[in-house]
Order: structure tokens, then C-alpha cells, then sequence
């Protein structure tokens, strides 16, 4: 029997079946099929929304200005070039804000894991008075936005004291804005950007581990530090890793905490919202030309400025995606 | 009383419970000095006049006179105001039916799903904070919308079915709704990448016998998805109103908090952001307490 033959058959048989179902199977898979093609459509359609935006940064950050104007380049670039990177890289002194970025993004991220961990398996594990009270705490750091408390914390840091310690001492109250050390205590303090998140995650994993675990290490006679530090932590990786990966991504696109607390630490996401205005600046000044820049080169500058900010997270993405993806599947959040 | 207090936190108890004390210490201690006392400060504030000097800063208590000023004097807050929370209404809504088909969409099997699942995810950290905030804030970007718009001559498909629809005198309003999403889209498909998740890991919870016993009983897959899928997630549209509410508050394009900043940071008048942000908040605050409520009331709580 040859492939075609053998290929008649199955449709002379699926004929026959559907002839024996009156019509039903023919319908069933018919329907099936009409079903995956508007899937695959939406699907592409939805996909297509996400990354249409970063395709054409990508291509407009090759396009030299010429090509910008001319209407017959549409995603193409006629004059290949790399030089609206170095104009975003001089304006947002991208090496330096990079250094920075990661510097303090990487610490960030360790000191407020760590911290939530803790804290997580606080909560999880022991029973103590107020404890009800103490997560209902937690629970409105999640839902309390960070604005509403950011006037007085602004104040508490540009006039900082410890009951009145510094003042005694040294006469006057330091002023914090603008240094690193507030937002480094916030997060020792578990108030960081969506730390509340990362204590309810790390909760909801540890109350999922079989307690059978800690009773034979405590048994043994493990200290509790000494059982959190040899027997737990080493089973909560993958909830640590995904907390560490969320809050780096979030550390580093985040401009209010930026704004607010790093103060005058040029950090990449603050930088990249002034590209626009430097260009202008400079072309009106350096360059002697009136009118500043143009829309269409301003949009391509901070484009590329954008798209320098995202790269390093988009490699990060590609190499840790089952990180982010699985993580939140894994720790079963209840409503 | 004491008694039985002392009898439940005794020995290895009592041990455990200092230990737990010591675990959440560093949660305590910065909540009370970084979250309750400014929340405080913040409430106590918005009932005065801040002054900052050069040594410290001062409270002169005004009553609520900030509160009024913010709805009367100040000229754009009142329209901000509501102009934002009917755009989080539709916003929301949005969202929460999206995540919850796109997710119906992602749990089914079929080939690439792995990187249409990335995809997904993918604005969860690229739209947060910064890059969003390039896009919106950027005056340049809004005058080349301008001008795009003034210099584009045919219209787009959803102005040419706006018109027909207005033409045919059916409800107004409604449609404006309507193609206010759609305009929206790009911004309901960015900011639901965490609830498609969460969603997500409700449908992997659901066992897939209860589809086979239904299947048998005669259930098409339509009737299964309201009888059975929907009842077993309904718990997930509680956590996922709450984040999205939450997180729409935060965003950078949020005009009442830009508002709130300006008043803030650069008219220096502590005492009026707070007021401001304490409605703001309250609005907000009223409407998760009584929407969680409701529909806590109604969802389906399996176990």
C-alpha cells in the first residue's frame, strides 16, 4: 500500500464514521478546527500588540535622522546607524547610571528578600500573640499606596532623628534626601517597593512545606535560627530566586521610590525621562539650532534611550523567564 | 484569664512565640517607623498648614479647611478626581474580563504555548514604573499625537464604526464606553500580565475529573466553563480586583497622583497633598472594602 492509498483510506474511513455519527463527527471536527484558527489568530493578534512596540524602537533606534523624515522608510532603516545610541548613552551617562542601577537594584533586592523571608516564615511558622493583627499589617502595606505616606516620609528623612538623639548629639538633624541610607532602612524595614507582595508569597510557600521537617530537626535538638537556616532555606529556592528576580525587574524600571529617596543617585530609570528635554537643551545650545529637536528625532533619542534601559532585563528575562512565569503559579495565592 | 494566657504560652510555646517575635521583628520595626507613624503624620497633616523652615517644620492646625480648599479652590482636583475613578471603573473591568479569558486561552494545550505565555508576562516588567511613564509623560510624545492626528486624514477603522454607530442613534453613552476600551487595549493588555497568572494558577488548582463527570452527564464545554470553571476561580476575582485597583493607583500615568506630586514637591504645600491623597485614597479605599465585600458574598469558596 502506498502514502496516497493509505491516505484515501483514513478519509474513505473518517466518511464512513461520520455517515455512522449522521453528520456529528464531521461537525465535531470541523468546529475544532474553525476553533484553533481563531485562537492561533487572537493569540498572534495579542502577541503582536506586546511586541510591535519594541520591534519598531529597535528600528527606529537604527535609523539615521534622514531616514526619520523620509516617508518611504517604514521599519527598515536606508542608512544604517549606531549613533543614536551614543546620543542616548552622553545624555543619560548611561555607564555611570548603569553601574548604578545594577549596584543598587542588586543590593536592594538581597537586603529586602532577605528580610521578607524572614519575616515570611514568621509568620508562617509560629504561633505568637497579635499575630492576626501583625499580618493584617502586612496585608495593608499591600494595599496602601505609597503615595499617601510619601509627604511625611519625605519630612521624616529631610529632618531625621532618633528620638531626638542626633539633635542632642550634634546639635541638628540630619538630612537624609538625597542619599541612598533611607531607602536601604525602608527596605531593611520591609517597606520597600511591593515588599507587602514578597511576605505573602514567601508565607503562602513555607505554610505549604510538611512541618514533619522542622519537629525532627528540632527533635535533634536544631536551634530555630539553625533549622530556618539548614533545613528551610535551602527547600525555599524557587520562591527566593522569583521574589530576588521580581524585585530586581521592579527596583529597576521603578522611578517614584527613585525619585523620591535616591535622590541624586542618577539611576537609569529617572535618567531616561530627561532625555527628551537634554536634547533639546543641547541642540539649542551646542548645535546653534533655534528650534531644538524635532518630534519625530526626539521620539527616536528616547526610544533608544528606552529601549538601553530594558536590554539588560529583557537578557535577564530570556535566561530566568521559568522564574518569573512559574513562581506565581507554584505558591497557590487564595482569595 | 492570665492564667489560661500563661498555660496556652508556656515552655517550648513560649520559646517558639519569642522566636516568632524575633522572625517578624524587622517587619514591626519598620512598619511602625516607616508605615504607621507617617500614616499618622499624613492624616494629622492633612488638617494643617505645614511650614518648613531651615531647622525643622511646624504644624499650624487649620481644621479642614485643606479638604474644602481641595475641592473648591484648587481648579483642576474635582475634575481630575472623577475623571480618574470612572477611567479605573471601565480600567478595571477591562482587566479582570481579559486576564480571566486570555487565561482560559493560555491554560489549553497547544504548540508554542510556552512563549505566548512569555510574551504574556513580558509587560509585567518591562511596563512597570519608568518606561510607561517615558511613553505618557513625554510632552513631545503628545504633541506628536496631535499632530499625527491633525495631519492623518482618514480616519481609523474604530472612528468609521463609531460614526455609523452614532449615526444609527443607539444609545450614546454606552458606545462611548465601549470604544473607550478598545482605544484602551494596549493599556488593558499591558497592565494584566500578573492577573493573567494568578488566574492561571486557579485553573491548574481544578481538577480535571469534575470536566469528564460533566462531559459525560452531557455538559457542553461552554456550560462546564460558567458551571464549573468559573464557580472554582470566582475566589481569584477578589485578589485580582484588589491588585489591579492597587496597582492602577500606582501607576505613573495616574493624573491624581501627578497632581498630588506637583502640589507636593513643587509648591511645597505638604498639608493640601495630604488632604488630597487622603480622598483620593478614601474613595478608593470605600469602594475595594464594599466591592471585596460583595463579592466575597458571592463567590464560591470550594474547600
Amino acid at each position: 500500500m502506498t502514502k496516497a492509498e493509505a491516505k484515501m483510506n483514513k478519509w474513505k474511513k473518517f466518511w464512513a464514521r461520520n455517515k455512522a455519527s449522521e453528520g456529528y463527527l464531521f461537525k465535531k471536527v470541523a468546529g475544532d478546527y474553525a476553533y484553533r484558527f481563531v485562537r492561533i489568530l487572537m493569540l498572534f493578534g495579542l502577541c503582536f500588540l506586546i511586541l510591535q512596540p519594541i520591534f519598531n524602537k529597535i528600528s527606529v533606534s537604527f535609523m539615521a535622522e534622514e531616514d526619520l523624515y523620509n516617508p518611504m522608510v517604514i521599519n527598515f532603516p536606508e542608512h544604517f546607524s549606531a549613533g543614536n545610541y551614543e546620543m542616548a548613552a552622553t545624555f543619560m551617562g548611561y555607564g555611570e547610571a548603569l553601574k548604578n542601577s545594577f549596584v543598587i537594584s542588586l543590593t536592594i533586592a538581597i537586603l529586602q528578600v532577605a528580610m521578607c523571608t524572614l519575616v515570611g516564615y514568621g509568620f508562617a511558622r509560629f504561633n505568637f500573640p497579635l499575630k492576626k493583627l501583625w499580618f493584617a499589617c502586612v496585608i495593608l502595606t499591600v494595599v496602601i499606596p505609597p503615595q499617601i505616606i510619601a509627604s511625611p516620609l519625605i519630612l521624616h528623612f529631610r529632618f531625621f532623628d532618633i528620638f531626638g538623639l542626633i539633635e542632642a548629639v550634634k546639635g541638628e538633624t540630619l538630612n537624609l534626601r538625597g542619599s541612598v541610607l533611607p531607602y536601604y532602612l525602608m527596605s531593611a524595614g520591609c517597606m520597600g517597593l511591593k515588599n507587602g507582595l514578597y511576605i505573602y508569597m514567601t508565607r503562602q510557600f513555607f505554610r505549604n512545606q510538611p512541618k514533619e521537617l522542622e519537629e525532627a530537626a528540632y527533635v535533634d535538638g536544631c536551634g530555630m535560627l539553625r533549622t530556618f537556616f539548614n533545613i528551610m532555606l535551602p527547600d525555599a529556592k524557587p520562591i527566593i530566586t522569583s521574589c530576588f528576580l521580581f524585585s530586581f525587574v521592579w527596583q529597576w524600571t521603578d522611578s517614584f521610590y527613585s525619585k523620591l529617596f535616591l535622590g541624586d543617585t542618577k539611576l537609569l530609570a529617572v535618567q531616561v525621562s530627561r532625555i527628551g528635554a537634554q536634547l533639546d537643551a543641547y541642540l539649542k545650545t551646542q548645535l546653534n539650532m533655534p528650534g531644538g529637536a524635532s518630534i519625530a528625532y526626539t521620539n527616536c533619542i528616547v526610544s533608544t534611550g528606552t529601549l538601553m534601559v530594558i536590554i539588560p532585563l529583557l537578557v535577564l528575562y530570556l535566561f530566568a523567564q521559568k522564574g518569573f512565569v512559574e513562581s506565581l503559579s507554584n505558591t497557590g495565592i487564595k482569595g | 484569664m492570665s492564667k489560661k494566657k500563661k498555660s496556652k504560652y508556656e515552655g517550648l510555646q513560649k520559646r517558639k512565640a519569642i522566636a516568632g517575635y524575633l522572625f517578624i521583628l524587622p517587619f514591626i520595626l519598620g512598619f511602625l517607623a516607616f508605615m504607621a507613624k507617617p500614616f499618622i503624620q499624613s492624616i494629622y497633616m492633612s488638617f494643617c498648614k505645614v511650614n518648613v523652615g531651615g531647622g525643622g517644620f511646624g504644624y499650624e492646625f487649620r481644621g479642614l479647611a485643606n479638604y474644602i480648599e481641595a475641592f473648591t479652590a484648587d481648579v483642576e482636583f474635582s475634575r481630575l478626581l472623577t475623571e480618574e475613578l470612572g477611567r479605573m471603573l471601565i480600567n478595571v473591568l477591562a482587566i479582570m474580563v481579559f486576564s480571566f479569558f486570555v487565561s482560559l486561552l493560555l491554560n489549553q494545550q497547544f504548540s508554542g504555548r510556552a512563549f505566548v505565555r512569555a510574551v504574556f508576562f513580558l509587560p509585567v516588567i518591562l511596563s512597570s514604573g519608568a518606561i510607561i511613564g517615558v511613553e505618557y509623560n513625554n510632552e513631545m510624545m503628545a504633541q506628536m499625537r496631535d499632530v499625527i492626528a491633525l495631519n492623518g486624514g482618514e480616519p481609523t477603522i474604530t472612528d468609521a464604526i463609531k460614526e455609523i454607530l452614532n449615526v444609527s442613534g443607539v444609545g450614546n453613552s454606552v458606545f462611548s464606553v465601549v470604544f473607550e476600551i478598545i482605544d484602551s487595549i494596549y493599556d488593558v493588555v499591558l497592565a494584566s500580565g500578573i492577573q493573567i497568572i494568578i488566574f492561571l494558577s486557579g485553573l491548574q488548582t481544578i481538577s480535571k475529573s469534575m470536566y469528564e463527570a460533566a462531559a459525560i452527564e452531557g455538559c457542553t464545554s461552554w456550560e462546564s466553563l460558567w458551571k464549573i470553571t468559573f464557580p472554582m476561580i470566582s475566589p481569584l476575582l477578589v485578589v485580582n480586583f484588589i491588585y489591579t485597583v492597587v496597582d492602577f493607583c500606582m501607576r505613573t500615568d495616574n493624573t491624581v497622583m501627578e497632581k498630588i506630586q506637583t502640589v507636593m514637591n513643587e509648591l511645597l504645600n505638604y498639608g493640601s497633598a495630604s488632604a488630597m491623597s487622603w480622598i483620593y485614597f478614601g474613595i478608593v479605599g470605600a469602594a475595594i472594602a464594599l466591592i471585596s465585600f460583595i463579592l466575597s458574598k458571592v463567590v464560591y469558596y470550594y474547600d
